[in-house]
């Protein structure tokens, strides 16, 4: 006959019944199909000390309401499709505590300086166009396919990879350009993604599209109209510097650097 | 586009370093006499008539023009953008800077001259 252990049973019951607290969500409703409305629904839900803001706003989309508006995917900071406004900063929601804000309301709202799809979901076109026009890719005129053994290998000194490899750590997120003050004036502007990924590629030694690149910022509404308010760093859940990309690309322009 | 964004911003950066080197000068040269003094009518005059003086006024009248000009296009096009309003705001910025200078140049040589 089997036996129960009372410790083992103990500590089941109380993870069952440890979700004490409640927050206040505020979520920014809009759809500009259908009209120019915006409001803040408000929703009770259950926290855990674990719980992020995207399980809360899941958990009021499958609970309180289906409708709520919102892109996600990886829910581990990897795909880059949560961003929103989380007590008016630019956050990804599956990275983001409630037990870390300290707060019982939490406002959730779509990102600035992207036109709004439904709710917290925003377009991200314009971004992957400046995105792709930056060539976001290793250019040079040989392959390491090679006709005659198959492959050859581009070798990189530790020192080499150092030079670019927090910028590879994007994930194409929009926080920065969401955080970014001149994307809020110039509906032109590149934006901080686009040229820290530039800047990316240009210091990786293997690279040979620097000139192209430099090109393509070096527009009236390219790399100059940064006013170098540092925000998007400042936000960036990878550590990607995009602020730091920033003056250094321009310090290829102005030949400080070659 | 007249010429590459790089090329704009230094010339920007440039006329900003020689705009306040050279007012530096102009402001130590107040200290030459008593600082009320100088500024009296005759000795502003007196100054115009020299020729060191008036190229330094001249190159600073160009500086400050180029400089503020091209601050001016610049916070233009962050306001608005289009084609035909970015065109509109850079040609216009480079004519009110060409008469500004003008105007400017008039002076200086005027007084100068002694024609004021």
């Amino acid at each position: 006959m089997r036996t129960t252990n009372p410790k083992i049973s103990e500590e089941k019951s109380e993870t069952i019944v440890s979700s004490t607290k409640s927050i206040k969500l505020r979520i920014k409703r809009s759809n500009p199909e259908v009209n120019s409305e915006e409001r803040f629904d408000d929703f009770i839900v259950p926290i855990e000390k674990w719980t992020t803001v995207l399980d809360a706003l899941l958990d009021a989309k499958s609970h309180l309401d289906h409708s709520i508006g919102i892109r996600y995917s990886c829910r581990q900071a990897s795909c880059g499709s949560c961003g929103m406004k989380i007590n008016g900063k630019p956050s990804l929601a599956c990275f983001t505590k409630i037990s870390d804000l300290d707060s019982d309301t939490i406002t959730v709202e779509p990102m600035d300086n992207f036109p709004i799809v439904r709710d917290l979901a925003v377009n991200f076109t314009r971004m992957f166009n400046n995105h792709k026009k930056v060539m976001p890719y290793v250019i040079r005129d040989d392959s390491e396919i090679t006709s005659d053994s198959g492959v050859k290998e581009t070798l990189q000194t530790p020192e080499d990879v150092e030079k670019y490899i927090q910028f590879s750590s994007c994930i194409k997120c929009g926080l920065c350009n969401s955080a970014c003050p001149t994307m809020a004036m110039d509906t032109s502007f590149i934006g901080p993604q686009a040229l820290a990924q530039a800047y990316r590629y240009i210091a990786d030694n293997r690279d040979e599209g620097k000139k192209n690149r430099l090109k393509v910022i070096d527009e009236s509404h390219g790399i100059w109209r940064c006013h170098a308010a540092g925000s998007c760093s400042q936000v960036c859940p990878k550590g990607v510097d995009p602020a730091m990309g920033i003056q250094m690309l321009r310090s290829y322009l102005l030949g400080i650097r070659d | 586009m007249l010429m590459r964004e790089s090329i704009v911003m230094k010339i920007h950066y440039g006329t900003a370093l020689g705009a306040v080197f050279l007012t530096v000068i102009h402001i130590m040269m107040r200290m030459t006499q008593d600082f009320h003094e100088s500024l009296e009518y005759e000795n502003v005059l007196a100054n115009y008539e020299m020729i060191g003086y008036a190229i330094l006024l001249e190159l600073l009248l160009i500086l400050i023009s180029v400089h503020g000009f091209n601050g001016l296009r610049v916070i233009l096009l962050e306001i608005r953008q289009g084609a035909t309003y970015e065109k509109g705001v850079t040609y216009g910025c480079i004519a009110a800077m060409a008469i500004l200078i003008a105007y400017g140049t008039r002076t200086i040589l005027m007084a100068n001259m002694g024609m004021v």
